[in-house]
């Protein structure tokens, strides 16, 4: 096998970042260049990212396709690589960027729907996913929170122009507590950097400096919060639903799909690998809040009617699988947590695919105004089921490939808490069927009778993504030997 | 004693200087001799670009002039910089003072003046000498202040800009006074030599100047409590002058701020350290609350700067050459993005004659270029990505965290997500709400003047360039920090 290349990790950052820059100078009015531009760039994002992946050694070194540009060294404060543009990517990072990659394509097909400003959103858009990819590529901490943040910034403008349903308030909640989050990022880096003394934010070389054990106390919670904002940790995932609701399709499935999983990863890359014991001190309480908002979100789930807020409080509950996996500290959970961000993203894509597909005609997401929908929408129906059977965890769909290393790994060390999270699969499968009873079956509302099917572009985009969810539900093992081999041989903290 | 009249040392102060007094007379004498009104701005611009050629050609002398005035890296750099941001003003805002501002002779010649009068302060050696420039800056922008045309605000705001000024110039000779009597010396060297030397029998005398010299410099910085004319000064003051204080008169305040807390005050470093400690808390906070509560987009501009004054005195604070260095690139950052907003508040003003937040309605429609540079400057100032305010601050923070003010930091962090707030208060009219049609094609797509592209573009790709790649503009200033801690 060979290792990807740094130009091709380079790449998939830069094409976003590039095609922002173009549409730029695109005009407004030229809507089939635009479409035509933004169709060849989310083809080329999507067959790099899996070229990425397939060419990712799971045998090979930690970080392949590892290369630095220098950007700064010996001014000021900096010393000798002081900050450099470095990629490079583990088993970890080559999931993120395939999903990534697989959630960008469909993203980019249902914008074209658009009507207002469609230019602008892309540019926005583009800058996300250059933001996305960025960070999960790279491996200079000060590059890699440039990107977490650019990743944030289009947010606010995506959600309050495109958005729907007190969009205004939706956009500020979710800007200001992902930033209220950056503000314990930034302390803990400052500190870090200081700590450590080696005038370099190279993470590679972070990574080998033994901090004080008080040190990492303190500052681990840090970016578990700071980060776990973004990741929709309890209690501090109340921005998220009401984003999700308010937010546009396409940034729907980016923000549910990807972004939420950069805070997991953002915990991953800074807070256990950089901080270790701090790590395992605190992996208890990461447990505790995960399982809390496993149940938690579960439970309010139940409870929603409109389809965007019961999907998003979903996204709370299977990101607080995503917690307890890491909680767990052993091989098996930690891979079921990779896995899951990775199932959780391409499921929670298609839900919100579907969802925008189905209320940019009806104007409506209230679950008990719908019934037999089934007989309208029929493809629509089909690819609702296959998401749902994802998320309530069926075998042979990606979620239960996710789950069930997690469950294993939390039996294994905290029984109680592995119950706990059966129970939520369980509260899972009852919101999900009682949806489809009560939306797709039964006698049809004759209200809806102008509804069409989904578009092409949807039907093309869903299929891209269900395709995903089976295909690592009935052949799990390209993600799980690149995952649980990068977590078993360069996470020293995670045991078998 | 051997003194170094090398007059040649002052071309840049001078050639600014005879500009000035060329510009003004051309104005007296424009009908008699048929001169245009261009005429004005272009023998400024020319003056000023011979300067910067000037500054640039003494960039690698190191000497001093009759002991009065140090030419080195940290006066070119500082030369350099308020050159090039008297330039971009001209360029950007002829025509706002075409229209806008009485007597545009007297204007072009004041703002000529107090340039000299900021690069004066970065240079001198000598209490006196700072003093008299830290004048020559704040008389012409005394009157410079009350020059706008038909706004009853800008008297008022000159008035209370002069008295306010002179209590703080007043403050600060006093604190000088004692800082000479307890050290005997003007000279920068010799105070130091004496604080350094440990015989400073009058300790409170000390600390008394030390109070007086911080309170002077702070009202001329803006810093809380000594902020209370900034709102006013800005909002009544012709738009180009505002913009100029947020700059140029903040950047001259922190290079004194640098040569005389790193330089011949450092050794009594226990005594002030604390009191700038809380002036940077108090500056900090108060600046971003209170701009929270702004409707006039020059009142959230003055505030937002005072904000920004508290992220500058963390440096001084924790003064070193790192954290010095880092407050010459943020300072850089900071100036730019600063001007980029204001060049294009200008632009939105000479075009629509508005300035509430409110009436920035739909301005992505309208006019999508200013919005983008509009958005731009207010992004980079709350410290986003790719913008240049994100490195600066990042270096800025990280610098004085290094130096082991990590809660000040902290304090800082959350002003700053603050910020954020009151910018986007700002944004959210121009991106989410349509434009407002009021009957005179006020909703039509309108474009830029040809000056007025030049302007906020070069700062457009300036803010970009420092966010991206900020490199050359940190060595620059790391070169320029350097004589101060030699």
């Amino acid at each position: 096998m060979t290792e990807p290349d740094a130009l091709a990790l380079l790449a998939v950052f830069l094409i976003p970042l590039g095609t922002a820059l173009l549409l730029m100078v695109v005009p407004s009015t030229e809507r089939s260049l635009l479409i035509g531009i933004t169709a060849l760039s989310g083809f080329a994002m999507f067959i790099i990212s899996v070229m990425v992946f397939l060419q990712y050694d799971f045998e090979g070194a930690q970080f392949q396709g590892v290369r630095s540009w220098t950007y700064m060294e010996n001014v000021g404060l900096l010393g000798k690589d002081g900050i450099q543009l470095k990629v490079g990517i583990d088993g970890i990072a080559a999931a993120m960027v395939l999903l990534t990659g697989i959630v960008i394509l469909p993203g980019t097909w249902v914008s074209w729907k658009i009507q207002d400003r469609m230019k602008d959103f892309f540019i926005l858009l583009y800058i996300l996913t250059a933001g996305v990819f960025g960070t999960f590529v790279m491996l200079d901490m000060f590059v890699w929170f440039l990107f977490y943040e650019m990743a944030l910034l289009p947010m606010y403008l995506l959600i309050g122009v495109w958005g729907s349903t007190r969009k205004e308030y939706g956009a500020m909640k979710l800007m200001i507590m992902l930033l209220a989050g950056s503000i314990l990022i930034f302390t803990a880096i400052f500190a870090v950097y200081a700590e450590a003394g080696l005038g370099t934010f190279d993470l590679t070389r972070l990574y080998g400096v033994q901090f004080d054990e008080d040190f990492q106390k303190i500052y681990f919670p840090m970016i578990a919060i700071g980060c776990g904002i973004l990741a929709a940790l309890f209690p501090f995932h109340s921005w998220s639903p009401d984003g999700h609701a308010s937010a546009p399709t396409a940034v729907s499935m980016l923000h549910a799909g990807v972004l939420m999983k950069l805070g997991a990863f953002g915990i991953i890359r800074l807070g256990f690998q950089m901080l270790p014991e701090g790590g395992e001190f605190w992996a208890p309480g990461l447990m505790v809040l995960g399982i809390t908002a496993a149940l938690y979100g579960a439970i309010s789930a139940l409870r929603q009617t409109d389809l965007k807020l019961m999907t998003g409080f979903s996204s709370v509950s299977h990101m607080g699988y995503v917690m307890v996996g890491l909680g767990t500290l052993n091989v098996i959970g930690w891979s079921g947590a990779v896995l899951q961000m990775f199932a959780h993203g391409i499921m929670t894509a298609l839900f919100f695919l579907l969802i925008g597909g189905m209320y940019d005609q009806a104007h409506n997401r209230d679950i008990p105004n719908f019934s037999g929908m089934a007989r309208q929408m029929p493809v629509w129906t089909v690819f609702f089921v296959i998401a749902g059977l994802a998320s309530l965890g069926l075998p042979g769909m990606s979620g239960f490939v996710a789950e069930l290393h997690i469950f294993i790994g939390a039996f294994r060390a905290y029984p109680l808490v592995g119950g706990l999270a059966v129970l939520t699969a369980a509260i899972t499968a009852t919101y999900l069927l009682r949806m489809f009873s009560q939306a797709f079956f039964g006698e049809f509302n004759e209200r809806w009778e102008h509804l069409r099917d989904i578009t092409f572009a949807e039907k093309c985009g869903a299929t891209v993504l269900a395709g995903t969810i089976l295909l690592m539900g009935l052949w799990p093992s390209p993600w799980v030997n690149r995952i649980s081999t990068t977590i078993a041989e360069t996470i020293p903290l995670v045991t078998l | 004693m051997d003194l170094n009249f090398r007059y040649e040392l002052l071309a840049p102060e001078i050639a600014v200087a005879v500009t000035a007094v060329l510009v003004m007379f051309a104005d007296a004498f424009r009908n008699e001799l048929n001169l245009k009104r261009n005429l004005l701005p272009q023998i400024s611009l020319l003056g000023l670009a011979v300067a910067l050629v000037f500054s640039l050609m003494l960039g690698n002398v190191s000497d001093d002039f009759a002991r009065l005035v140090q030419i080195d890296e940290f006066t070119t750099f500082f030369r350099v910089l308020f050159i090039a941001v008297t330039l971009i003003l001209i360029i950007g805002s002829h025509e706002y003072i075409d229209r806008h501002v009485n007597h545009i002779g007297e204007f072009y010649g004041l703002l000529l003046f107090s340039t000299v009068g900021a690069m004066l302060m970065a240079g001198a050696r000598d209490l006196i000498t700072a003093y008299l420039a830290i004048e020559v800056l704040s008389f012409s922008l005394y009157v410079a202040v009350s020059l706008s045309k038909n706004d009853p605000r800008s008297g008022e705001a000159a008035l209370k800009y002069v008295l306010l000024g002179g209590v703080a110039s007043a403050m600060l000779l006093y604190g000088l006074s004692f800082i000479y009597g307890v050290t005997g010396s003007t000279q920068y060297s010799e105070i130091s030599a004496a604080l350094s030397a440990g015989n400073v029998d009058f300790e409170t005398a000390l600390i008394l100047g030390l109070v007086l010299v911080i309170a002077g410099l702070g009202f001329k910085a803006s810093a809380v409590p000594f902020h209370m004319w900034t709102p006013d000064a800005y909002e009544g003051a012709p738009i180009p002058i505002t913009a100029y204080l947020s700059a140029t008169s903040k950047a001259a305040t922190f290079a004194l701020f640098l040569r005389w807390f790193a330089g011949p005050l450092l050794p009594a470093i226990d005594h002030w350290q604390w009191i700038l400690a809380l002036l940077s808390v108090i500056t900090m906070v108060v600046g971003n609350l209170v701009a929270l509560q702004q409707h006039n987009i020059k009142r959230l501009l003055a505030y937002s700067s005072i904000g920004q004054v508290g992220f500058m005195l963390m440096c001084i604070t924790a003064i070193s050459e790192q954290t010095g260095s880092a407050l010459l690139l943020h300072l850089v950052g900071y100036l730019i993005t600063n001007l980029a907003i204001f060049m294009a508040i200008i632009a939105f003003y000479n075009r629509t004659g508005k300035e509430e937040i409110n009436q920035f309605k739909g301005l992505a429609q309208t006019n999508p270029y200013l919005a983008l540079v509009i958005t731009s400057g207010l992004f980079s100032l709350a410290g986003m990505p790719l913008l240049a305010g994100f490195v600066t601050k990042f270096i800025l923070f990280q610098s004085v965290v290094s130096a082991g003010y990590l809660w000040l930091v902290i304090v800082a962090l959350v002003a700053s997500t603050v910020s954020l707030y009151y910018y986007l208060q700002v944004i959210k009219q121009m991106y989410l709400y349509q434009p407002e049609d009021d009957g005179n094609g006020s909703n039509h797509r309108w474009n830029l003047t040809v000056t007025g592209y030049l302007s906020t573009g070069i700062l457009f790709i300036g803010v970009v360039w420092v966010g991206v790649y900020a490199t050359p503009f940190y060595e620059f200033a790391d070169k320029a920090i350097a004589p101060l801690f030699a």
